[in-house]
């Protein structure tokens, strides 16, 4: 078995790895809900976790593979999951479920790739901090706009202002879609667990296949030196903008995901804010930047520790920030890796001498 | 090629053994989740460090009650925002709820059966909110008393409509809350409040002339605004400007205020909720705009603001539900026992959540629940007897409920004279 395992290569054995863990998950999870020995919150939970993942996993192509930080990436993810909303909803009775959620999902990657390729033009000039600090305005742009937004459909066709519902003029058979802050209500359940773990495994695929491919050598040699990069010929802004766009299409999706698993979409600073861009960005870091298996785990693990602690009622948030810090101090200190190594070596040492005597 | 297939399954086979790690973490939370949520109802009532002594007495309370009563128990799930900006609201809405609770369960629970409640934090998150209540689901909640805020509500309502769990939401007043059958309200809709808002100005003859200044990123303020222009159409009155700010930027309203003044508003429209409202009085003084002020049950509570000069309020009418400083016996009892146990003068929301539960009680006993009913059992039978009782609560007298879910009861409006609430 190692022999035929180690003809390949140690980077696609890395990625079967990846690959693998998310199928035997989908297969433990599925053989655990049929015979009814998951609680009704895990159940409730799959969904989120397989939307978590795919923008985690997005943000590290950014940040990890590309090398610049981005804090916008709710506002792609707000992009996909308007734009799917807005079309799942109009077509809600016209077109059968699960062609209306494919081509919802093709709408809201194109709507927040689109949207990602013009933040990026500008953006992509700006480098580290800079860079940071302007995607962050971009994704709160992106939420105050879709807040101020109202968008309806009647006989005479599309109607948007940006002062108010009455403002629309519509007939009186006109359906309001998006209601300013009141978002986007009635976006039917196409969401499931199922078609997560389908869309986790495709952004795997891209994402993976991207870093191998001689585009994502390309992008990877602009991180590591661009001078050097820019010396062998390589369109420093072009590769940027490529990574970029595939990065926010994929946030666009868990956007979608996220839009068809709940009946009211309303862009609050909670789930489409910085604060989210900030909490995929601590999912990337806490899995390792440039880590992708990691980025999945740490989603995954993440969603599910705030919702583990209500036992804790009042002290919920105070123990999540807790043990967040610890999670980090024990994943990314030297010391603790130091720590870890000594205990390794001490318990395989004792192992050893137990054995001798 | 065979041999890549093969070894791709080897590969697989060899993780397999590794990572049937990951797949138990998700079902081992989920029984410890399971396991220990009952644990959470006990702390429920101690909401800030203010209150522990109150929490534990509540507590033995529950206690002494389940002891004496035989009947089993009747589980209500709650779900609002404990957490964050909007926990006031949650926390208020909570803190009705225990009291009302507490009260039915020292009178001998709903026919026969303790209460028990157990209030989620759902962050204003619709997301959080569904965790919330499939947390509430694997507890064993009969009934839901939720959410507290309408996007929640919403998200919520789709989800026990499915499975049939009964929901009466305290303060969710978007229009679709309870869009479905096995969804009911306490509180007035945005749109009742927004006509009947400007049916009052106009039938009164308060105005000619109105300046709007509403929260356009708040589903409540923004619903309520729509309505009232709507209306205003068929009123006296003309609405001369309307200012709108964002959460992100309710700090100054010296631009809105100054239009409204420039176009000669005579009376000032505040759809909002009363912190921005302080503020927004206060500017006015400061700029020597005398207006009258007219708002919705969001302003109740302005008075008790800290450090806010009450005198900025005077004069100001506002259109409530629920006034702490009523004078009949229901509102007295609940505004003590509440001051009791909590510290503070309750809010609307905290009538809400009393009257949701007394609510849930009348027509628990109008269908004759049982302890051994199923949940879709209760759900049909509560749905079918709201339409048929009348409750008085703290929010209205004879509240009575029709089919679709809305609530019928009459606004009181309310003018805050020498620095208390008076009713018109």
């Amino acid at each position: 078995m190692k022999t035929k395992a180690g003809r390949l290569s140690k980077t696609t054995k890395n990625d079967l790895i990846t690959y693998a863990m998310v199928i035997l998950a989908y297969i433990v999870m599925q053989l655990l809900v049929s015979t009814g020995h998951v609680s009704s919150l895990i159940q409730g939970l799959l969904v989120p976790f397989c939307t978590y993942a795919i923008v985690a996993i997005a943000l590290n192509l950014t940040v990890g593979i590309l090398g610049e930080l981005s804090l916008g990436h709710a506002g792609f993810m707000c992009v996909g999951a308007f734009s799917s909303a807005v079309f799942s909803l109009a077509f809600k009775d016209a077109i059968p479920s699960g062609l209306r959620f494919f081509i919802a999902l093709l709408i809201g990657a194109v709507a927040a790739a689109l949207v990602g390729f013009l933040v990026g033009i500008p953006v992509l000039r700006l480098r580290g901090d800079y860079l940071a600090i302007v995607t962050l305005a971009f994704g709160e742009i992106i939420k105050n706009i879709i807040n101020a937004l109202y968008l309806g459909v009647d006989a005479n066709g599309i109607h948007f202002t940006m002062k108010d519902a009455l403002s629309l003029n519509m007939e009186e058979d006109g359906v309001v879609l998006i209601k300013g802050a009141q978002g986007v209500t009635g976006t039917p359940n196409d969401s499931n667990f199922t078609v997560g773990v389908i869309l986790v495994l495709i952004t795997l695929f891209i994402v993976l296949n991207f870093i191998r491919s001689r585009t994502g050598r390309a992008v990877m040699s602009i991180r590591d030196n661009r001078i050097a990069a820019e010396s062998v010929g390589i369109n420093v802004t072009k590769y940027k903008l490529i990574a970029f766009t595939i990065s926010a299409s994929l946030a666009g999706v868990a956007g979608v995901l996220y839009a068809h698993n709940l009946s009211s979409l309303t862009a609050l600073p909670k789930n489409f804010g910085y604060n989210m861009s900030i909490l995929i960005l601590v999912f990337v870091v806490l899995g390792g930047i440039g880590n992708i298996r990691g980025s999945v785990i740490a989603a995954v693990l993440l969603t599910l520790l705030p919702e583990v602690l209500r036992v804790l009622s009042d002290y919920r948030m105070l123990i999540y920030a807790i043990v967040l810090i610890a999670m980090m101090i024990f994943n990314w200190s030297p010391n603790a890796i130091f720590f870890r190594k000594r205990v390794k070596q001490r318990l395989t040492a004792g192992r050893k001498s137990g054995k001798e005597a | 090629m065979k041999k890549k297939m093969l070894s791709l399954v080897l590969a697989g086979a060899m993780m397999a053994t590794v990572l049937t790690g990951c797949g138990s973490t998700g079902a081992d939370a989920g029984s410890t989740a399971e396991g220990t949520t009952v644990d959470a109802t006990e702390d429920t009532g101690a909401d800030n460090a203010e209150t522990d002594a109150a929490g534990t007495e509540s507590a033995d309370a529950t206690d002494a009650a389940q002891t004496a009563s035989a009947g089993g128990t009747f589980k209500i799930g709650g779900i609002g925002p404990l957490t964050g900006g909007a926990a006031v609201y949650g926390i208020a809405a909570m803190n009705g709820s225990q009291i009302a609770v507490d009260e039915i369960n020292a009178a001998g629970g709903i026919c026969g059966m303790t209460v028990e409640l157990n209030f989620q934090d759902d962050e204003l998150d619709a997301e959080k909110s569904v965790n919330a209540y499939n947390t509430l689901k694997d507890w064993g909640m009969q009934v839901l008393d939720g959410c507290v805020t309408s996007g929640c509500s919403i998200a919520v309502s789709a989800k026990s409509a499915e499975d049939q769990i009964f929901q009466l939401t305290p303060s969710g007043s978007a229009v679709e809350c309870v869009s479905n059958d096995n969804s009911f309200r306490v509180c007035f809709s945005d749109p009742n409040q927004g006509s009947a808002s400007a049916q009052y100005i106009g039938e009164n003859g308060l105005a000619s002339k109105i300046a709007v200044i509403y929260d356009s990123s708040d589903v409540y303020s923004s619903g309520i605004y729509e309505k009232f222009a709507q209306e205003a159409a068929n009123q006296s009155f003309e609405i001369v400007t309307a200012g709108a700010f964002t959460a992100d930027n309710k700090t100054d309203f010296s631009v809105q205020l100054q239009q409204a003044k420039d176009a000669g508003a005579d009376l000032v429209f505040l759809p909002i909720y009363y912190n921005e409202a302080a503020l927004i009085l206060k500017q006015a003084s400061d700029m020597g705009f005398d207006v009258q002020f007219f708002g919705c049950d969001g302003l109740d509570g302005i008075l008790g603001v800290e450090n806010f000069d009450a005198s900025l309020a005077e004069d100001v009418m506002l259109l409530t539900p629920f006034a702490a400083d009523a004078t009949d016996d229901l509102t007295v009892k609940f505004v003590t026992t509440y001051n009791e146990k909590f510290g503070e003068t309750p809010n609307q929301f905290a009538a809400d959540g009393y009257d949701a539960v007394y609510t849930i009680k009348a027509a628990a006993e109008q269908a004759g629940i049982t302890a051994d009913m199923s949940n879709e059992e209760i759900c049909t039978a509560l749905s079918a007897a709201m339409t048929q009782i009348k409750v008085d609560g703290l929010t209205g007298a004879g509240i009575t409920w029709d089919a679709s879910g809305e609530p019928t009861k009459a606004p009181k409006a309310v003018i805050i004279k020498n620095g208390v609430y008076t009713a018109m």
